[in-house]
C-alpha cells in the first residue's frame, strides 16, 4: 500500500487536489484582500459584518452566487456561453502544474515549463472572446473586441522580456532558473545589473505587461464597470460570472507567481539561508498586493493610451533590452 | 515507475482521448452551420493535435501548436468572424451544387487519406538507433539556424509579404473611402 502510494500516479493527483485547493482558497479569499484593500485606500473600513474582519464574507459571498440561478438568456449561442467560463479557468489550473513552489514542490517539473505557461496563457484571450461574443450583447461584443486588441498588443512586449529571460538564462525549466538565483538577493534576477543594466526595467515591463494580461485596472478594459456595464461578463450570472471571477484571481496568482520565479528568486531566501516554500508566497502574496494596490491608486485608462503605451512605449523599450542584453552577453 | 497498477492502460486511454479529441474536433469544423462553432472544432482540434505530439516526445512542438494555432491563429479567426458574418445563418442554399461540390470533395479526400495511409505502409520505415535530438530549445534553435535556415528565412519572408499586404490595405482603405 506504501509502495503505491508513493507512485507518480498519486503524487500527481495529490498535486491536482492541492492546486485546486490552493487556487479556490485564494480565489475565494484574494476577492476579501481586494475588497479589504479597497475598503483602506479609500479610507472606509471594507465588509466587517460577516465573521471577524468580515473574514467569512467570501463565504457569504459563494453562497450567494451558488443558490442563485445559471440562467442562459435566449438568443445566446448556449455551448460557447456555457463553455467559455471554464475556458478561462482551466489554463489557469494546469500552468500552476508547473510552477515551482520549492525545491522540490512542483508537480511537474519539465524542460519546456515557461513555453507552457505562455501556451495556455493564449487560451484565455479565447475564453472571454467566446463567452462576449456567445452573449449577443453589443456591451461584450465591444468589450470581445477590446480583450483582443489589448492581449494582442501586450502579448509582445511579455514575450520579448521573456525571450530576453529565456537567453540570459538559457533554460526554460522554471526550477534550474529559480536555481540560477542562489544566494542573497542581489543574485535575484531583477537586481543583476551586471547582466544587463535594464533588468530592473525589464521587470517593471514584465510586471505592467501581467496587469493588462489579466485585465485588471487601470487597464481592466474587457469589464469597464462605468463604460460596459460589465463587459465580456454582462450575461452570465450566478456560478457562470463566479467562474469568470475566480479565474481573474487565478490568472492573477499564476502572472504573480511567475514573476517571483522569473525575477524575485522564487523560493530562494533573500539572506542566502533557509529557502523554501514560505519565501514563495511572502514574495508571491507581495506582488499580489502590489496589483490591488495599483488597481486601487490608478483610474482606468483610455483605450488608446493603453494601446500608446503598448506600442509606443513598451515594446520599442523591451526590443532594447533584447539586443542589449544579447551584446552584453555576446561581448562578455 | 510501473509500480501503478493498469500504468499501460491508462497510457493508453489517455492517447485515445487525444485522438478522440482531435477526430470530434475535426467533425464539429467540418460539420457545423456556424461559422464561430467551427472555429471552436479547429481549436479543439488543435488541442488534440498537441497531445498528439506529446506523445511522439515532443512537447515543444505540442506547446508551440497551443500558442500557435489555438492562441494565435483561432483567435485572429474569431475576431475576424467577429467583424464580419452576421448572426443568423443563411438557410437558403441551393443543394444540388452543395452535394456536388461536397461529393467532389469527399471523395479527394479519401482518395488522399487512402494514399497516403497506403504510401505510410508500404514505405519501409527505418527507426534510427538513437533519438536524434532531444528536443530541447537548444537543439532546436541550431537546427532551425543551420539544416533549416531556408525554410525558416522563407516563412519570415512569407510572413513580412502578409504584414506588408495587411498595411497595404489598410492604408488604401484610410484614404480612399
Amino acid at each position: 500500500m506504501l509502495k503505491l502510494l508513493s507512485t507518480e500516479p498519486v503524487r500527481l493527483l495529490a498535486f491536482l487536489v492541492g492546486i485546486m485547493a490552493f487556487v479556490g482558497l485564494n480565489a475565494a479569499y484574494l476577492v476579501w484582500v481586494e475588497r479589504k484593500g479597497a475598503g483602506r485606500f479609500q479610507r472606509r473600513p471594507g465588509p466587517t459584518e460577516v465573521g471577524y474582519a468580515g473574514l467569512l464574507q467570501p463565504i457569504a459571498d459563494a453562497i450567494k452566487l451558488l443558490s442563485k440561478q445559471l440562467i442562459v438568456p435566449q438568443g445566446v449561442d448556449a455551448a460557447l456561453f456555457r463553455v467559455a467560463p471554464l475556458l478561462m479557468m482551466a489554463p489557469a489550473l494546469m500552468s500552476l502544474a508547473v510552477i515551482p513552489f520549492g525545491p522540490s514542490l512542483a508537480a511537474r517539473n519539465i524542460n519546456v515549463g515557461l513555453l507552457l505557461i505562455f501556451a495556455l496563457g493564449s487560451i484565455n484571450v479565447m475564453a472571454i472572446m467566446l463567452g462576449g461574443w456567445s452573449s449577443r450583447n453589443k456591451y461584450a461584443i465591444m468589450s470581445a473586441a477590446r480583450v483582443v486588441s489589448q492581449n494582442v498588443a501586450y502579448e509582445i512586449p511579455t514575450l520579448l522580456v521573456v525571450i530576453t529571460m529565456i537567453m540570459i538564462t538559457g533554460t526554460m525549466n522554471l526550477n534550474e532558473i529559480v536555481r540560477q538565483q542562489a544566494g542573497a538577493f542581489w543574485h535575484w534576477n531583477v537586481f543583476r545589473v551586471w547582466v544587463n543594466p535594464l533588468m530592473p526595467v525589464t521587470f517593471l515591463i514584465f510586471f505592467i505587461c501581467m496587469l493588462a494580461e489579466t485585465n485588471r485596472a487601470p487597464f481592466d478594459m474587457a469589464e469597464a464597470e462605468s463604460e460596459l456595464v460589465a463587459g465580456a461578463y454582462t450575461e452570465y450570472s450566478s456560478m457562470g460570472f463566479g467562474v469568470f471571477f475566480m479565474a481573474e484571481y487565478a490568472n492573477i496568482l499564476l502572472g504573480c507567481s511567475l514573476a517571483t520565479v522569473l525575477f524575485l528568486g522564487g523560493w530562494q531566501s533573500p539572506f542566502g539561508i533557509l529557502p523554501g516554500v514560505l519565501w514563495f508566497l511572502i514574495k508571491m502574496y507581495f506582488l499580489v498586493f502590489a496589483v490591488v494596490w495599483v488597481r486601487w491608486t490608478f483610474p482606468r485608462t483610455q483605450f488608446y493610451g493603453l494601446l500608446n503605451l503598448s506600442w509606443k512605449l513598451l515594446i520599442p523599450v523591451s526590443l532594447f533590452t533584447l539586443i542589449l542584453s544579447s551584446a552584453i552577453m555576446k561581448l562578455y | 515507475m510501473n509500480a501503478f497498477p493498469a500504468s499501460n492502460l491508462i497510457v493508453s486511454v489517455a492517447f485515445v482521448f487525444a485522438l478522440a479529441t482531435m477526430v470530434l474536433g475535426a467533425l464539429i469544423a467540418v460539420g457545423s452551420r456556424l461559422l464561430i462553432r467551427s472555429v471552436c472544432g479547429l481549436a479543439i482540434c488543435s488541442v488534440g493535435l498537441a497531445g498528439l505530439y506529446y506523445f511522439l516526445h515532443s512537447p515543444f512542438l505540442a506547446l508551440m501548436e497551443l500558442l500557435i494555432y489555438v492562441g494565435a491563429v483561432c483567435v485572429t479567426v474569431v475576431f475576424a468572424i467577429m467583424l464580419a458574418e452576421p448572426t443568423e445563418p443563411k438557410n437558403e442554399e441551393k443543394r444540388g451544387p452543395t452535394l456536388f461540390w461536397g461529393g467532389t470533395a469527399l471523395a479527394a479526400a479519401v482518395a488522399i487519406f487512402w494514399s497516403l495511409w497506403w504510401l505510410g505502409k508500404s514505405t519501409g520505415w527505418k527507426t534510427p538507433a538513437s533519438r536524434l535530438t532531444d528536443g530541447s530549445v537548444k537543439a532546436i534553435g541550431v537546427s532551425l539556424l543551420t539544416t533549416y535556415s531556408m525554410a525558416f528565412e522563407l516563412i519570415s519572408v512569407a510572413l513580412l509579404v502578409a504584414i506588408l499586404g495587411a498595411l497595404a490595405i489598410a492604408r488604401t482603405g484610410r484614404t480612399k473611402p
